[in-house]
Parts: C-alpha cells; sequence; structure tokens
C-alpha cells in the first residue's frame, strides 16, 4: 500500500541496496540494545562453558580462551530494529575452532548461546559452524566494550542481529531447537533477515 | 501461507483518528485499527511507509495508550531532524490517512496490574511513552499498586503528557511523579534539575512503600545506561530492572 505523501528519498544507492535486507535501513553508527542493565564482566573473571545438555564439556579461562586460532570477519550486520551496519570488523574464535579445541565435533543439531545477564538465544548448529560463526573478542581491532557485549559476544552476522548474544559465557548443545530470550517473547525462532523473519511466525 | 503458519501480528491498515501535538518536538497520532488487537502496557508497534516506487521504511513505535482505553491505539512520535520516518508524520501525515501497521511486539518491557510491585519507571524524553502506558493500565485498572515514575527531560516545556501526569500525582492514590529538568530550575518543590543520579534514585525510591519489585528503564542509550547504573548503585537488583533502549 502506497503511503500518501511519502517518497524515497532515502533510498539507497543501487550499489548498495543489494547488501541491505527488505525493511531495513542504513545505519553509520553502532546503536546499543539490550534487555537489561550491562554487566561489567572483568576478564580475571570471565571464563567460557562448551556444554551437551547439563554437561560440561570442556571450560577456558580468558587466558586459555586467547590461545585458540584468531580469526577476522568483516561482515554487514542487521538488527531486527531495522537498521544495518555495513563492514563491521571483528576478531575472535570460530566456533569450529572452538570444537575442534574441544576434540568434538557438534552432538546435536541446535545449541543456545548463554550470557552472563542471564540471556540465552537458539541457533541451530549449521549456521554456527563452517566458518559462518565466532565468539568475538575485538572489534575494529579493539577489545570489545561493555555496551557492545565484551568481553566476548557471540557473532553470526547472517542472521538477526539479537542471535549475536552480548556477554557469552558458553554454548550448549541441546537435543531440540529451543526459543531463547526474546524467541520465547515474541521473535521468530530463527530470525534470517534475507527472508525477514523478525516475528513469531513470519514465513 | 497455511493459516497455522500465519504471522501473529500480520500488517494492518489502520487510520489516524486524530493528531494532538504533546510537546513541541513530539506529537501523538491515534489509529483505529482495522484489525484490533489485545496488548500489554509496554510493548510496541512496527510502522511501515511504502513510496511510489515501492520504496519502504519502518520504524518500531512504543504504545502510549493503556490496553483497556478503547479501539485506538496512541503513539507519541518524537520528531527526530535526521530521521526518516518521525518527519513524515510530522509533517506530512494528516487525519484520515491510512498507515500499515503491525503489533503488538516485544514480549519484555511489559506490565500488568497482575504483574504487582511496587514500580519504579524511569523515562528520558520521548522513553516516558512505553512506561505512561504502564501509569495508564495502573490507572484504568485502578490498581493499588504503588508506582514511582522518575522523568527527565531538558526544559519544563518537553514534559510529555505533562498535565495528565500531575493530575495522577495529586491524587495521592500511590503514583508518585518525580520529575527533572537538566537544563532547567525545577517548577515543583519535590522535583529535580540534575540528570538523574543514585541520589535521586534513592529518594524516589523512598516515596515507595517497600522497595521496588520491578525497574523499567527507557530512553535514549547513554540515559539508560546512566540510570540504570544508578538504580543499581542505589541498591536494586540488576535483575529485576528492565531496559529499553534506542539510538546511537
Amino acid at each position: 500500500m502506497v503511503t500518501r505523501g511519502f517518497s524515497s528519498g532515502r533510498k539507497p544507492p543501487t550499489e548498495t541496496d543489494t547488501r541491505i535486507p527488505p525493511g531495513q535501513y542504513l545505519e553509520q553508527g553502532f546503536p546499543v540494545l539490550s534487555a537489561g542493565p550491562t554487566p561489567r564482566v572483568r576478564t580475571e573473571d570471565w571464563s567460557f562453558t562448551l556444554k551437551h545438555g547439563p554437561r560440561p564439556i570442556k571450560k577456558w579461562n580468558w587466558a586459555e580462551f586467547n590461545q585458540l586460532p584468531l580469526t577476522k570477519m568483516t561482515r554487514d550486520i542487521h538488527c531486527v530494529t531495522a537498521w544495518t551496519k555495513f563492514d563491521t570488523a571483528w576478531q575472535g574464535v570460530l566456533v569450529d575452532d572452538i570444537l575442534a579445541d574441544a576434540g568434538i565435533e557438534a552432538p546435536t543439531g541446535f545449541l543456545l548461546a548463554h550470557g552472563y545477564d542471564g540471556y540465552t538465544t537458539n541457533v541451530p548448529a549449521k549456521d554456527l559452524t563452517t566458518g559462518k560463526a565466532m565468539v568475538a573478542l575485538l572489534y575494529e581491532g579493539k577489545p570489545i566494550t561493555a555496551d557492545h557485549g565484551g568481553p566476548a559476544r557471540l557473532l553470526v552476522p547472517h542472521l538477526y542481529f539479537w542471535k549475536s548474544a552480548k556477554w557469552l559465557n558458553g554454548l550448549q548443545f541441546t537435543e531440540r531447537d529451543e526459543p531463547g530470550f526474546w524467541e520465547l517473547r515474541g521473535y521468530h525462532i530463527y530470525g534470517d533477515p534475507w527472508r525477514e523473519q523478525r516475528y513469531s511466525g513470519d514465513p | 501461507m497455511s493459516e497455522a503458519s500465519a504471522p501473529l501480528s500480520p500488517w494492518q491498515t489502520a487510520r489516524i483518528t486524530r493528531i494532538e501535538k504533546r510537546t513541541p518536538r513530539v506529537t501523538s497520532f491515534f489509529f483505529a485499527l482495522s484489525r484490533p488487537f489485545a496488548y500489554r502496557a509496554g510493548q510496541h508497534v512496527d510502522v511501515r511507509l511504502t513510496a511510489p516506487d515501492g520504496y519502504q521504511a519502518r520504524r518500531s513505535y512504543s504504545i502510549a495508550s493503556a490496553p483497556e482505553s478503547g479501539a485506538a491505539i496512541e503513539l507519541a512520535i518524537e520528531k527526530l531532524d535526521d530521521g526518516e520516518v518521525s518527519p513524515f508524520f510530522h509533517e506530512v501525515a494528516a487525519v484520515g490517512d491510512e498507515i500499515e501497521l503491525r503489533g503488538p511486539l516485544g514480549g519484555h518491557f511489559v506490565w500488568s496490574d497482575s504483574d504487582g510491585g511496587p514500580l519504579l519507571l524511569v523515562g528520558g524524553g520521548s522513553g516516558v511513552v512505553p512506561l505512561m502506558a504502564m501509569v495508564r493500565h495502573r490507572t484504568l485498572r485502578k490498581s493499588a499498586v504503588p508506582v514511582a515514575l522518575m522523568f527527565s527531560v531538558r526544559v519544563w516545556d518537553e514534559v510529555i503528557f505533562r498535565d495528565e501526569l500531575i493530575s495522577l500525582d495529586d491524587r495521592r492514590d500511590g503514583f508518585d511523579l518525580v520529575l527533572t529538568l537538566t537544563r532547567e530550575a525545577a517548577q515543583r518543590p519535590s522535583d529535580y534539575s540534575r540528570r538523574i543520579d543514585t541520589a535521586m534514585v534513592m529518594q524516589a525510591q523512598a516515596r515507595l512503600p517497600q522497595p521496588p519489585a520491578l525497574a523499567f528503564v527507557c530512553g535514549a542509550n547513554a540515559f539508560v545506561s546512566a540510570a540504570a547504573q544508578a538504580l543499581i548503585d542505589a541498591g536494586i537488583s540488576a535483575d529485576i530492572i528492565r531496559t529499553e533502549r534506542y539510538g546511537v
């Protein structure tokens, strides 16, 4: 439905609009969103636990985690609140390298990411492996600030950014696809920005 | 698409029935929904504008009206000079226009009187909008839940819903309004003229009969970061603080 009096003055130039998913706009800044206050996690207190169900597979402290191979990833990111930011530059540890260090292959098809703030979000294993996702430790070459999820956040750039859990402290393999925090509160179980899967029931 | 997989909140057409200027920068738009929905105080809708060439812009706006206030929903929209959707509403939209929206959305920054309290609400600027829905819900439900609203704006003329809030405050029925003006002297004896800080939170808290069971903080990101920290420093557990942020 055409809106009376609304024009496409902000329509992105054609060389970039193929990079902007439907319903998104290009943001130059880096907005901050979270469901609660910002946790301040010191790296000396930080740890990361890989679990299968309730069972821990391996736990790393900050120094140990930083010994894992560091990978660079520069990607466009898409927030469900409709902003898209181009070319965000991260460095971190690929989920593939975490699994390799733990000496396992994905034992189930689904994971829940856990944050220090109690936040959870679910992502299928195939969306976290084969180089698609990492636990990011640096943004634009510097430690990730607390506002943006530091010391460590998940980066799953091909899904809406609520899947890229902030203040990450663990990944847990689950037998079923278990909805996380926002997925239990009306947001889409998968969250593909190119299919505009924002809210529960979106096709 | 099968019926079972239909979106829970499909796009619908809503007609603007009334436009009311709230402050120099904030105007309320009332929408009659073609498909009325039940919602909870604090939820938002997504609004979508479509240009003749198919270009679309969408933004989220919190609902200011209470769920029991009738079929029309109120969105109080702040004009952002560098915005794309808010200038359309302020400069172009007129009564009778049809706008596409979907909702209700969001299941975290919500409160019903059955959730209990006491409640501490903290809003900066247009961040007061979802909190206003909670205050109105409390009033219309004749709820006895104690509520303190801390509302920070720059100047007196930017106090959105000012007359309504002050008249609710004057009832002395368990709702307390704490205004703080960051760029002007306080106008009421009980108000402040500085940014929200720990001491102010402790004094606002003291107006409640017991410590808050839930706190909601909404506003621009920098406001929410500072205010949420002030709540934590005042001894409020991070576990009971819910935040909603906007802007860079």
